[in-house]
């Protein structure tokens, strides 16, 4: 008990200090500009907030699609019970990467300016189109469960009514978008370096974020199981990390055919950084996932399950880094590596949403399980919780 | 229809005089004082490498890519040749840099409220059937202002009547599409600071490859997701009548007995 109220403290600590440091950057950021707040240059326009916070903020909320494509498309139903902290993570998401984008903006107060003027040419233009619909898909798919907190049941019926075309209509949005992040870097030919650099890049992107949404289903479970004494779902989990090894599969052997096809197989012998940030993004978070979790023994063990499906996460990140990043510098000619206070903005916006998703678990019918245990009042949630919390175990 | 524009930039003729900088600046309204890479208040600057200068500017693309990434057309390619930035529609996303194929644009990352800066080709001058200034300051004729289609046929002239003094290339004829600066060098253009392994074809057409695709997945992609959600929940239906029809069958059975 004692432990397990320090630990809880370390990491409020660790959380406040963020904060603190995020919220100080966001001043200088608001007020001095960009220039004062990063170590973006004419050279490298896209750093930290592009590279992380949008690729891999958008990327990883891909659960959200997957798990709704899943229940409501292949009609598997014993699924439900975690799609519904699997769509608040995708809200979640897309809301924070919209926050992120305010501060990465040149001039955030326009970002209105996409709706109304149009460039259909410009991948930038469908991305901020296909997000901006896709956070109101997300909003409805996510309603009934504020609906039912709040007894609106009529409410909630009429939403249930639209989930069928909502749920396609959010699948072709993320389809698209996903995969036109990937797009968004065709446009660099000889900027990118060609280990990454393929015409199959929206492919990839949309075949790593499948993987990764697998990846964060898991880990989210697993978190949230820990965090809030509640039971794990390790069936439903394994089978969700079995589609995982099959992306994870499809895309290795995608990545590696494309390099043959280009001829740049000899690259991957070069002994240059980008060679050895390829083989570290390819190996830790691609290969080693795929042989881990390719095993029935290790899939359908907790530790295991938690540890390749952070495996495939932080692979994710990587290869994303590396696009927008590791992969740029070469003819850039120039190396850049994010300022303090664009990491504490980036780690606030990571906060912001644990803490969010937590009051969410907290406070909204949030675990389907929850639903069929008998509840008298309202008040009685908010006694439960307590005990809770004064009762961890 | 007026014919496309163009300036010739023969390095072998620049003596570094700064001529068009100042010219520039003055026309331009940008703060003074001379500066040796491009900047916000730098529409062009003479880069030197071992006594040969070369001009760095914006090329205005024939197919420009900053016109095609910009999510809410700022960048627009006038018929004359200019491709010109319209700050009132900037969000600044930055994508025409990051997409620039010769890292021209520039930000004003000290400002709260920044713009990106570019050379305009002096778009109010072309227009009028006047001079850019910088071509008109040039004291040596390096910078010359001209029909696009002439000027390509002059350099290849130049080039004809003294191939071994000049490269036999003419950078921005067919890089990236083709471009409205045009350069001829005799000193190997690689050595200058060039990308010489440059995309041959507009690079807009890259992301239209995937762009164009859009309305396909859209609808395959629609009629496929609800065709397999019909058949799924079709037999998710037929499976509970079963069930049904079993129990009640099971219950009349019953009754018989």
């Amino acid at each position: 008990m004692k432990r397990f109220l320090s630990q809880l403290t370390f990491w409020k600590v660790v959380a406040g200090v963020i904060l603190l440091g995020g919220a100080y950057s966001t001043i200088v950021r608001a007020f001095n500009g960009l220039g004062a707040s990063t170590n973006l240059s004419d050279q490298f326009p896209w750093g930290l907030w592009i590279g992380f916070d949008i690729l891999c903020g958008v990327g990883l909320a891909a659960g959200g699609f997957t798990l709704a494509a899943i229940v409501y498309i292949f009609n598997i139903k014993r699924f439900e019970p975690i799609i519904r902290p699997t769509i608040l993570t995708a809200f979640l998401g897309y809301t924070l990467v919209i926050f992120a984008l305010m501060f990465d903006l040149g001039r955030p107060f326009q970002i209105w300016h996409a709706i109304i003027m149009w460039n259909p040419r410009s991948v930038m233009f469908e991305v901020a189109w296909c997000v901006m619909l896709y956070t109101s898909v997300l909003a409805l798919e996510f309603s009934p469960v504020v609906l039912e907190k709040f007894h609106m049941h009529r409410t909630k019926a009429l939403v249930k009514k639209i989930t069928i075309p909502l749920i396609i209509l959010g699948v072709l949005l993320s389809t698209l978008h996903q995969s036109s992040l990937g797009s968004l870097y065709l446009i660099v030919p000889d900027k990118l370096n060609a280990l990454w650099y393929s015409p199959y890049l929206p492919v990839f992107f949309y075949v790593s974020a499948i993987a990764a949404g697998c990846g964060m289903i898991i880990f989210e479970s697993f978190l949230s199981s820990r965090a809030f004494n509640r039971g794990l779902e390790l069936d439903l989990l394994t089978e969700i990390a079995r589609v995982g090894v099959v992306m994870l599969g499809v895309y290795t052997v995608m990545t590696v055919v494309d390099l043959a096809d280009r001829k740049a197989l000899p690259m991957l012998f070069q002994a240059r950084t980008e060679t050895y940030f390829y083989w570290l993004e390819k190996l830790v978070g691609v290969i080693a996932p795929f042989v881990l979790l390719a095993q029935r023994k290790i899939r359908e063990n907790e530790t295991g399950l938690f540890w390749s499906a952070s495996l495939i996460i932080i692979g994710f990140v990587l290869n994303r880094l590396n696009i927008s990043i590791s992969g740029m510098e070469g003819w850039a000619g120039q190396s850049y590596f994010p300022s303090w206070m664009e990491i504490m903005v980036t780690l606030s916006i990571v906060v912001v949403g644990f803490i969010v998703f937590a009051l969410a678990a907290k406070y909204l019918p949030l675990f389907e399980h929850e639903k069929h245990q008998p509840r008298h009042a309202p008040e009685m949630a908010w006694m439960e919780d307590l005990r809770s919390v004064s009762q961890p175990n | 229809m007026t014919n496309p524009k163009a300036m010739l930039v023969d390095i072998t003729m620049c003596v570094g005089c700064n001529a068009c900088q100042e010219a520039c600046k003055t026309t331009n309204n940008l703060t003074q004082g001379e500066e040796k890479t491009l900047s916000p208040t730098a529409y062009t600057a003479l880069q030197e490498y071992d006594g040969v200068f070369v001009r760095r500017m914006c090329q205005h693309c024939v197919d420009p890519t900053c016109v095609s990434v910009c999510p809410v057309g700022a960048f627009t390619k006038t018929p004359e040749g200019p491709v010109l930035y319209e700050e009132d529609k900037c969000i600044g996303c930055r994508y025409c840099m990051q997409a620039c194929p010769f890292q021209v644009p520039r930000y004003e990352w000290s400002s709260n409220y920044p713009r990106v800066q570019k050379c305009v080709f002096c778009h109010g001058r072309v227009s009028k059937g006047e001079q850019p200034a910088c071509a008109e300051a040039c004291p040596t004729g390096a910078t010359k202002f001209g029909d696009r289609d002439e000027l390509i046929r002059e350099a290849l002239e130049r080039i004809k009547a003294d191939p071994s003094k000049y490269v036999n290339r003419i950078y921005g004829q067919q890089e990236v599409g083709g471009t409205s600066i045009l350069y001829i060098t005799s000193v190997p253009f690689e050595k200058l600071g060039f990308k010489t392994d440059i995309h041959m074809a507009a690079l807009p057409d890259l992301t239209w490859n995937a762009l164009s695709k859009v309305p396909g997945v859209v609808t395959v992609g629609g009629s496929l997701l609800y065709g397999i959600w019909w058949i799924t929940n079709r037999r998710a239906e037929v499976k509970e009548l079963e069930r049904k029809e079993r129990a009640q069958s099971g219950a009349n059975g019953n009754g018989n007995h």
